[in-house]
C-alpha cells in the first residue's frame, strides 16, 4: 500500500432513477482502515452509491449528487480499487496477465508488480493456474484471480460490489477468509446480500432501506475478522439483521 | 455427422437431382449439360482452367487481404474519431448502394485491364461487411470492463489497445467470414467486365461459344476454390481467436 488508508465522507447524497427519488440527504462515513458492509433490498441504490464513490458514470436515467471527500491530501480517485460483481477477467489473457491488467493499462512495466503477483498467486493457492485462461478456471478460481488484480492496484480504499454472490457457500466462505486476511487495514466498502458475510467481515454494518431509502447503522463489531460463523454473538446479530431486512422488504 | 460427410450427402443429392432434370426434360447440352459432361469438360480443360485460376486466385486473395486491412482501419478510425464516423457513414452506405456491376466498367477504364481493377472491385464489395462488423464490435465493449479500466486510471488509447480491440475481434472474424465468401465474386465480376485472363474471362468466353459444359466446369472450379478458401480462413480465425 502506498498511502495511509483514508476516511471517506459521503455528504448529502441524492439519487433518483427515472424521476423517482431513491434516497436524499444521505450521509455516510467510512472509517479509516475499517470495513463497512452495506446491506439492503435490491434496487435501493447500494451499487449506485458504491459506483459513485468509485467515480463511475451511471445510466442517463439516473441522477446522483453528493459531496464525496476524504481526509488525505490525494484525490480520492487515485486511491481506489474497484471490484465488481462480475469477475471481469479478459478471456484473451491468462491469469497472470489478467491480474497485472492495471499496470499494463497504465503502461507500467514493473518487476515489483510481477513478483508481488506471483506471491499472491502462491498465497491464494493458484500457482498452477498462472498460465491458464479464464475459460479453464472455475468460478471460485476466477474470483481469486480478480481479487489478486484488485490487490495489485495497491490502493488504500477498496470498493467491493457483491464480489462473491455467484459462488457456492463453501467457496464464498473461503474467499471471505482470504479477503479478510489480504485486505486488512484498508478502508473497505463492501456491498452484499448475505448477512453472514457482513457479520464475518465488517467492522460496521449499515442497512439501506425504505422509500426514499434511509441509511441505518445496525451493528458495530470490534472482534478481529474473519469471524467464526458459529459464534453465538454472530448468530444473534444475524437474527437482528434478518428482522431489519424483512421489515425493509415489507416497506416496498 | 461431420461437416464433410454432410457436404458429401448434399453434394451427391444435388448431382442426382441435376441428372434427373436433364434426363426427364431431355435437355440438350447447350441448355444444361449432364454432370458427367461437366466432369469430362473439367478433365479435358484441366490445364486451361488451372492456368486461368492463377490470376483469379491472386485477385481474390490480394483483394481479401487489402479489404480486411482497409475495412478494419475504417472501423478503427470511425470509433476513435467520432467526426470521422459522422462523415464516413454516409459515404460507406453510398459505396454499398451503388451496384458494383455498374461501376466495374469505370474501374477498368481507370485502373486498366490488369489485376488492379479486379482487386479494387473485390475491395469495394467486401470491405463493408468487415467495417460494419468490426465497428459494431468496437462499440459493444462490456461496460463492466470499461468501468474496471476507468478505476485503474487507464489512458484512453491503452483501453482501446488492450480491451476494446481484442473484445471486438470475434465480431471482426464474422465480418471476415462473410468477406471470404464474397471475395471470389468480386474478382469474377471484375473479370467479366473487362479482362484477358482469369476464370471470369474463361466463363464469358465459353458462354459466347456455347461451350456450356466448359462454363459449368469453371463454375464448379470457382465453387471448390471458394469452399477451400472459406475452410482455411475459418480454421485460421478459430485458431487465432479462441474467445
Amino acid at each position: 500500500m502506498t498511502t495511509k488508508a483514508p476516511s471517506i465522507f459521503v455528504h448529502n447524497a441524492f439519487l433518483s432513477y427515472e424521476k423517482v427519488v431513491l434516497f436524499e440527504k444521505l450521509n455516510l462515513h467510512l472509517l479509516a482502515g475499517k470495513w463497512t458492509c452495506l446491506l439492503g433490498p435490491s434496487g435501493v441504490g447500494k451499487t449506485t452509491l458504491l459506483r459513485m464513490i468509485a467515480g463511475l458514470m451511471n445510466s442517463p436515467t439516473e441522477v446522483f449528487k453528493a459531496g464525496i471527500t476524504c481526509d488525505t491530501l490525494f484525490p480520492l480517485s487515485t486511491q481506489i480499487a474497484y471490484h465488481a460483481q462480475q469477475d471481469s477477467l479478459l478471456p484473451w489473457l491468462n491469469s497472470l496477465d489478467n491480474a497485472l491488467l492495471g499496470s499494463r493499462l497504465r503502461g507500467e512495466n514493473s518487476a515489483k508488480a510481477l513478483i508481488q503477483a506471483k506471491n499472491l498467486f502462491q498465497s491464494v493457492g493458484l500457482v498452477d493456474s498462472i498460465k491458464k485462461y479464464p475459460r479453464q478456471l472455475s468460478g471460485g478460481m476466477k474470483q481469486r484471480v480478480a481479487l489478486i488484480r484488485t490487490l495489485l492496484e495497491n490502493k488504500p480504499v477498496i470498493l467491493m460490489d457483491e464480489p462473491f454472490s455467484a459462488l457456492d457457500t463453501i467457496t464464498r466462505f473461503q474467499l471471505q477468509t482470504l479477503s479478510a486476511q489480504l485486505l486488512r487495514n484498508r478502508t473497505v466498502l463492501w456491498v452484499t446480500h448475505d448477512p453472514m458475510e457482513a457479520l464475518r467481515l465488517a467492522d460496521e454494518i449499515y442497512i439501506l432501506a425504505g422509500k426514499p431509502a434511509i441509511l441505518k447503522k445496525i451493528i458495530s463489531l470490534n472482534t478481529p475478522a474473519p469471524r467464526d460463523p458459529g459464534d453465538r454473538q454472530l448468530i444473534e446479530h444475524q437474527i437482528t439483521i434478518f428482522k431489519a431486512l424483512t421489515k425493509a422488504k415489507a416497506l416496498y | 455427422m461431420s461437416i464433410i460427410s454432410r457436404s458429401l450427402i448434399v453434394f451427391t443429392g444435388f448431382i442426382i437431382f441435376w441428372q434427373i432434370i436433364v434426363s426427364v426434360f431431355q435437355l440438350p447440352d447447350y441448355i444444361l449439360p449432364t454432370p458427367w459432361a461437366v466432369l469430362i469438360a473439367l478433365k479435358t480443360n484441366a490445364h486451361l482452367i488451372l492456368q486461368q485460376s492463377i490470376p483469379t486466385l491472386t485477385e481474390t486473395i490480394i483483394g481479401l487481404i487489402l479489404g480486411i486491412l482497409i475495412g478494419s482501419l475504417a472501423a478503427l478510425s470511425m470509433v476513435f474519431v467520432r467526426s470521422i464516423s459522422f462523415w464516413m457513414l454516409p459515404l460507406l452506405i453510398i459505396s454499398q448502394a451503388i451496384p458494383t456491376f455498374a461501376i466495374a466498367p469505370l474501374l477498368v477504364i481507370w485502373f486498366g485491364y490488369g489485376l488492379a481493377s479486379k482487386i479494387i472491385t473485390t475491395i469495394i464489395m467486401l470491405f463493408f461487411p468487415i467495417t460494419s462488423a468490426f465497428f459494431d464490435g468496437l462499440r459493444q465493449t462490456d461496460q463492466h470492463l470499461l468501468d474496471l479500466a476507468k478505476t485503474m486510471n487507464a489512458k484512453k488509447w491503452r483501453i482501446f489497445m488492450f480491451i476494446r480491440i481484442p473484445a471486438a475481434l470475434p465480431h471482426l472474424a464474422s465480418g471476415i467470414r462473410v468477406a471470404t465468401v464474397i471475395a471470389p465474386i468480386g474478382a469474377i465480376v471484375g473479370e467479366w467486365v473487362g479482362a484477358s485472363r482469369g476464370l471470369g474471362f474463361l466463363m464469358l468466353n465459353a458462354n459466347a461459344r456455347m461451350q456450356i459444359d466448359l462454363m459449368f466446369a469453371v463454375l464448379v472450379t470457382i465453387i471448390i476454390f471458394s469452399l477451400i478458401l472459406f475452410f482455411l480462413v475459418d480454421k485460421l480465425l478459430k485458431w487465432l481467436i479462441t474467445w
